[in-house]
């Protein structure tokens, strides 16, 4: 769903380009204390400038004007870098808009197929009110199906274009405005009055309209507005201390307003003061790119700060379905006959299991798919009594299943041997199913069949990853708990739930919470909402309940049980984004102080020269540098901003260390490259 | 020269980890030496004062207002001593009361801690204003800084802040008195006068009348120090042969004022349950502190290049005491102004550029150790904009000593850092453009804004120490120094013991490889980098158009 295409893109930078002008309205530019400062210098240093062009003025015009042009540009460049994150966002919008078609509806009386109906505008249904969605139509707004069973094509929502089955009842019962019916009806109960729906939600969060500064962002930028207070009163005291200097020394002329106003702009913090809100916006846009909503900024910032995350067995940390590894054969059976048992009583068996047994059969023994009719055998299927499925050959019965089910089978015990196998099998965190057969001499067990949770490839490594930023990993499961101890042990989690209910997660959550932990957790049944409602951080799946939307504060779109990690990582990358830039914006103003203060004060005491270690041509030409130095990092930056610096999962120690050279010895070194440059160019072009 | 100073600073070194241990047990409950002998004083004094509770912490508030509140009641007692000193005893001199704005002054002076002084002790003070009132409140305001810096360390370590008049109680008791008795009586033995006489009548071998000045001199003289208040019983301050007779005085009282702010930093340590963590702050305010100092002795070894070319070869002696001679009088002189004590044995005014530019950074940084207990919390403050600033770069947001820093408290810390320059700045701006301020001035050129700078910069940073030359006894002066002085004292002590408040009260987060450790060398050197950017360079292109511009325009000859 994110917009592409170079048209696209053309567009994103014009709309971005005039909203930068527009941003320049005071009461807007207002909202960003920093640049509000820079624009009300532009508007000071612009008035000077036609003073100068009247021949008033306390520089010349040339100069005057060109340090005006370059503090508009720099609230420009700024305003174009929020500009731009917002228009990015505004691209998703619109395609999101699209989706939100105003439709017509179909109101029922009551809650039935065949009741009476109105069409109404979908914008007029009210929450609580009972549609009828038909194949090929748009379903009008969110809410909970009541009747039916039916296909929905939800692409306009997750970009994902596999058709989902959305039924009453359990946990797929959540339908969302503006996706499509395929096939089939349902019955919906309207759960969001209109402007309200999880479309409108989404549309206002990747616009930013409705973006709120998270705490984070909030007391960074008092800090900033702390600072920029400290260099105004800086700058603004040195006019009186210039003045007696000259008084007392009868020589030179007091530092003029164009300068002092060009020194305040390069010491407050312009770079991170025109990126901020640009590095927030980027980050909700990067969570959008991975399909994730979050429904607050302050998530993305608890996100960099979890320390535990809670992840489901099946699916993040296991493949979805136990496999069988090892057939185990009885003594006197070969392992060859136990596998062909097996496999001939999994041929008619569609269970992940069931097939599985046949792949290793195939994979270990060689042992083709045979014709199940071809055998003229009839397939027993599971049921709930017999706990058991197999085949019955003529004159040949075949079972496998659970060893107590097994063994009632039999009607007698178990060898010795086969149960030590299957409670081996069982202390290693394995399923045993236990393979017998019949014929007329009677009933033997063959063996067991070892069957295994697989843990996902790569898994292991990444939570050892994890482990060394300082975030613990636990494996939340069902199993028993010598099953998940075994399971938990071969993933490499740091600690898991067994048997875990809603209540002894929920359980779980507060006691990492009260020990000061911030959790993170996926979910997606209505059984998860308190959960989610508890937990720092709380995923919820696009497939899940409309409950388990509510209480979470993200949703991840692809409904991907792996998601969370990601989210981490995003989160940190934000926060370290926002450090790096403040970092490195109030290590520049080292350089600015050279370039600007032996220029400022070079009539009165020209002995201050020695302090110009850069060697800048003129006073003039020292102090446009360092403005064009000021305005042009921004732009620079914008791209650092956008895409975030990058992060990889070591130690906080070595991570600050990196960053500190990175940007803050960097921020330091740069600008004095930067501006010595600049200063060449302009002596080049004569501008000085 | 290199020898006496590394011995000085050795030997205040080996004081540090003793003290540093001695104070956390005093104030964290712990039992101490000597508890056989306080307790039952304090017990008493504290039915005297009507105090039930001892252990009952109070919060940031209650703290901060009985501190208050306990000094507007010492300084309205102390201006009417000031005022009526000619109705009180022991004035063998009769010397009248003090005229009320310079008795404003004064007052404020040494309630701050600040003892910026623009009368002269030995024509202005009656013995007993010297005592009751000066030395009264050496002790008291003192106190009143370690209290808060002791509240402000168990609020960011997250304990109860702690009850303030028990705090005083135990400071003033266990500290202050015993160490100053034993110091007092050391400079007794080396000289100092210690009488209620009047002045002594001497001839001179020319047959000339001379009045020499003593008095109650070595009580004052100790806890001047101890208490990093800095205020001379005379005019001349620690450079007058009674107040400082001789080159081991010298050494005493430089100990005296390092001992109390460099034990406080390993205290720190202690309070937060890490050593390591006392030490890097340690070490970071050491790196500044001995940077300076070279600066300092390099400059006032090599003397004045203007005086060369005339051929007065040598070290600058100019202003200095011949007993002290450049080296102890430029370590000196790092020293006060470090651990803002304002005592001089020199006169700062002619020390060399260079010189006056140590002293002035020293205290425009006020956290090199800085003054009895407020130092550290500007140390610690300065710490937790450096967390601010660059701890988000490890991923996580801020935290510091397992606490989150968040929207309240740094609001709080914006204003501390901000108060700092403002109130040095804004005052210097007025006072270079008025007739009232100009006429105080003595030189002209970069020498006199130096002049204006330092004498707000001491009166902001609680320090005292005048640079001489500017006539700072006028209503301006007065009154201006005077807001300078409250306004520097009590703003950011309340705001950083609500801001410990604040940090006492949030659950602590769990500490991990994620977290951003603040006891590294690393960070120290973040530290260092971070009161540089942010503490020093607010202050570069004052110090450029004063003390900078002297210094090149001397060496450029």
């Amino acid at each position: 769903m994110a917009a592409t295409g170079a048209t696209v893109k053309r567009s994103i930078y014009r709309e971005a380009l005039t909203d930068s002008l527009k941003k320049l309205d005071p009461r807007r530019q207002v909202r960003n204390p920093v640049m509000f400062v820079v624009e009300v210098g532009s508007v000071l240093t612009s008035v000077l400038f036609v003073q100068a062009l009247l021949g008033h003025g306390e520089a010349s015009p040339r100069f005057v004007g060109l340090v005006a042009l370059w503090l508009w540009f720099t609230v420009l460049f700024a305003n174009f870098a929020e500009a731009l994150a917002e228009g990015r966002g505004k691209a998703q919008a619109d395609s999101l808009r699209r989706a939100r078609k105003d439709t017509m509806a179909k109101l029922l009386k009551e809650p039935k197929r065949d009741a009476e109906h109105t069409v109404v505008p979908a914008s007029k249904l009210r929450q609580g009110d009972v549609v009828l969605v038909e194949a090929g139509e748009f379903i009008p707004s969110d809410g909970e199906v009541l009747v039916g069973v039916a296909s929905v094509d939800e692409s306009a929502v997750t970009g994902e274009s596999a058709p989902v089955i959305r039924e009453s009842g359990g946990d797929r019962s959540a339908v969302t405005g503006g996706t499509r019916v395929l096939s089939d009806w349902l019955v919906i109960r309207i759960s969001a009055n209109s402007g309200e729906t999880f479309l409108d939600r989404m549309i206002a969060l990747v616009e930013g309209a409705k973006r709120k500064k998270t705490p984070n962002e909030i007391a960074l930028d008092i800090l900033l507005a702390g600072f920029t207070i400290i260099f105004l009163l800086v700058v603004a005291t040195l006019l009186p201390y210039s003045i007696f200097s000259v008084n007392a020394m009868g020589q030179g002329s007091p530092v003029t307003v164009t300068v002092l106003v060009a020194l305040l702009v390069c010491l407050i913090p312009t770079t991170i003061g025109g990126l901020l809100s640009a590095i927030g916006i980027a980050g909700m846009d990067r969570l959008v790119r991975r399909n994730v909503l979050a429904m607050s900024g302050r998530a993305i910032e608890a996100a960099g700060d979890v320390d535990v995350l809670l992840l489901d067995k099946t699916g993040t940390i296991t493949l979805g379905n136990r496999q069988a590894v090892a057939f185990l054969p009885a003594a006197g059976v070969t392992e060859a006959d136990l596998a062909s048992a097996a496999q001939l009583s999994s041929l008619a068996d569609e269970t992940p299991e069931g097939r599985s047994i046949v792949v290793l059969a195939k994979e270990k023994h060689g042992l083709r798919g045979r014709e199940v009719q071809s055998l003229h055998a009839g397939f027993v299927p599971f049921t709930a009594q017999t706990r058991m499925s197999g085949v019955d050959l003529p004159g040949r019965q075949v079972r496998k299943g659970a060893a107590d089910a097994v063994r009632a089978w039999l009607g007698n015990d178990l060898p010795d041997q086969v149960k030590q196998t299957v409670q081996d099998i069982a202390r290693g965190g394995g399923t045993p199913l236990v393979v017998a057969e019949g014929d007329v001499a009677g009933r033997r067990a063959l063996g067991v069949v070892h069957l295994k949770d697989i843990v996902k490839g790569g898994i292991r490594e990444r939570f050892g990853q994890l482990r060394r930023i300082g975030i613990k990993t636990v494996m939340i499961t069902g199993d028993n708990p010598l099953t998940a101890a075994a399971i938990a042990a071969e993933a490499g989690v740091d600690d898991f739930l067994a048997e875990a209910t809603p209540e002894t997660k929920l359980k779980l959550i507060r006691e990492y919470q009260s020990g000061g932990r911030l959790v993170a957790m996926t979910g997606d049944g209505t059984n998860d909402a308190p959960a989610l409602a508890q937990a720092d951080v709380a995923v919820a799946m696009n497939s899940g309940t409309q409950a388990a939307k509510e209480a979470a504060n993200m949703i991840d779109l692809d409904s991907s049980p792996t998601k969370l990690i990601d989210i981490v990582e995003i989160g940190k990358q934000l926060l370290i984004t926002r450090g790096a830039l403040t970092t490195f914006s109030i290590a520049n103003d080292v350089a600015k102080y050279f370039a600007i203060i032996p220029a400022a004060f070079a009539t009165v005491y020209p002995q201050l020269g020695v302090l110009n270690v850069m060697h800048l041509a003129t006073p003039q030409s020292a102090i446009l540098s360092a403005v064009i130095f000021n305005a042009l990092i921004i732009p620079a930056l914008i791209p650092l901003a956008l895409r975030g610096v990058g992060y990889r999962p070591v130690a906080a120690s070595t991570l600050l260390r990196d960053n500190l050279l990175l940007y803050g010895v960097g921020g330091v070194i740069a600008p004095f490259l930067g501006i010595k440059l600049l200063d060449l160019l302009l002596v080049l072009l004569h501008l000085t | 020269m290199v020898l006496q100073v590394t011995l000085t600073l050795l030997i205040a070194l080996a004081l540090v980890v003793p003290t540093g241990r001695y104070l956390y047990r005093v104030f964290a409950g712990d039992p101490a030496l000597g508890d056989r002998v306080f307790l039952p004083v304090e017990r008493l004094v504290y039915r005297l004062i009507g105090l039930k509770d001892p252990g009952e912490s109070m919060g940031w508030k209650d703290y901060a207002a009985a501190l208050v509140l306990s000094n507007a009641a010492m300084a309205l007692l102390v201006y009417l001593i000031f005022r009526l000193q000619g109705l009180f005893p022991w004035n063998p001199q009769r010397v009248g009361g003090m005229e009320p704005i310079l008795a404003l002054n004064t007052t404020v002076s040494f309630l701050t801690n600040t003892n910026l002084q623009h009368y002269g002790g030995e024509t202005t003070l009656s013995y007993f204003s010297q005592m009751a009132g000066i030395t009264f409140l050496m002790f008291t305001s003192a106190a009143s800084g370690f209290a808060a810096a002791i509240a402000f360390l168990r609020g960011i370590t997250g304990r109860p802040l702690g009850n303030f008049w028990a705090d005083m109680t135990r400071f003033i008791l266990r500290v202050m008195l015993p160490t100053s008795l034993v110091m007092a009586l050391l400079l007794i033995w080396q000289g100092s006068p210690q009488t209620l006489s009047p002045f002594v009548q001497a001839t001179t071998l020319e047959g000339a009348r001379q009045s020499i000045a003593v008095g109650p001199v070595a009580s004052l003289e100790s806890i001047k120090h101890i208490g990093t208040n800095g205020g001379g019983f005379f005019a001349a301050n620690a450079a007058h042969p009674y107040e400082n007779p001789t080159p081991l005085t010298n050494l005493i009282l430089i100990l005296a004022m390092l001992w109390l702010p460099t034990s406080l930093v390993y205290t720190f340590g202690l309070f937060a349950r890490n050593a390591r963590q006392g030490w890097t702050f340690f070490a970071a305010a050491s790196l500044l502190f001995l940077v300076l100092l070279g600066n300092t002795l390099v400059a006032e070894s090599r003397g004045n290049p203007a005086l060369h070319q005339q051929g007065l070869a040598g070290a600058s002696m100019e202003g200095k005491e011949v007993r002290f001679g450049p080296a102890q009088s430029a370590l000196f002189a790092t020293v006060t102004t470090a651990a803002t004590t304002g005592s001089v044995n020199a006169a700062h005014d002619s020390l060399t550029p260079m010189g006056g530019f140590t002293a002035m950074v020293l205290m425009m940084l006020n956290s090199v150790f800085g003054g009895k207990g407020v130092g550290l919390m500007n140390l610690v403050t300065m710490a937790m904009i450096a967390v601010f600033l660059v701890g988000l770069m490890v991923g996580r947001t801020p935290e510091f000593l397992r606490k989150k820093l968040e929207t309240q408290e740094i609001v709080l810390l914006a204003i501390v850092i901000l108060l700092h320059p403002l109130i040095i700045l804004a005052p210097s701006a007025v006072a270079l453009v008025t007739a009232a301020g100009k006429a105080s001035i003595s030189h002209a050129g970069f020498h006199g804004l130096s002049q204006v700078i330092y004498e707000y910069t001491s009166a902001g940073a609680n320090n005292g120490s005048e640079f001489g030359g500017l006539a700072g006894n006028t209503p301006f002066w007065n009154i201006t120094t005077g807001m300078v002085m409250f306004f520097g004292r009590y703003f950011s002590i309340i705001a950083l013991l609500a801001v410990a408040g604040f940090l006492a009260a949030k659950k602590p987060v769990p500490e991990g490889p994620g977290t951003l450790r603040t006891d590294t060398s690393l960070f120290a050197g973040v530290l260092v980098g971070v009161i540089i950017l942010v503490g020093a360079l607010t202050f570069f292109p004052v110090l450029a158009l004063g003390p900078i511009a002297e210094h090149l325009t001397l060496v450029g000859r």
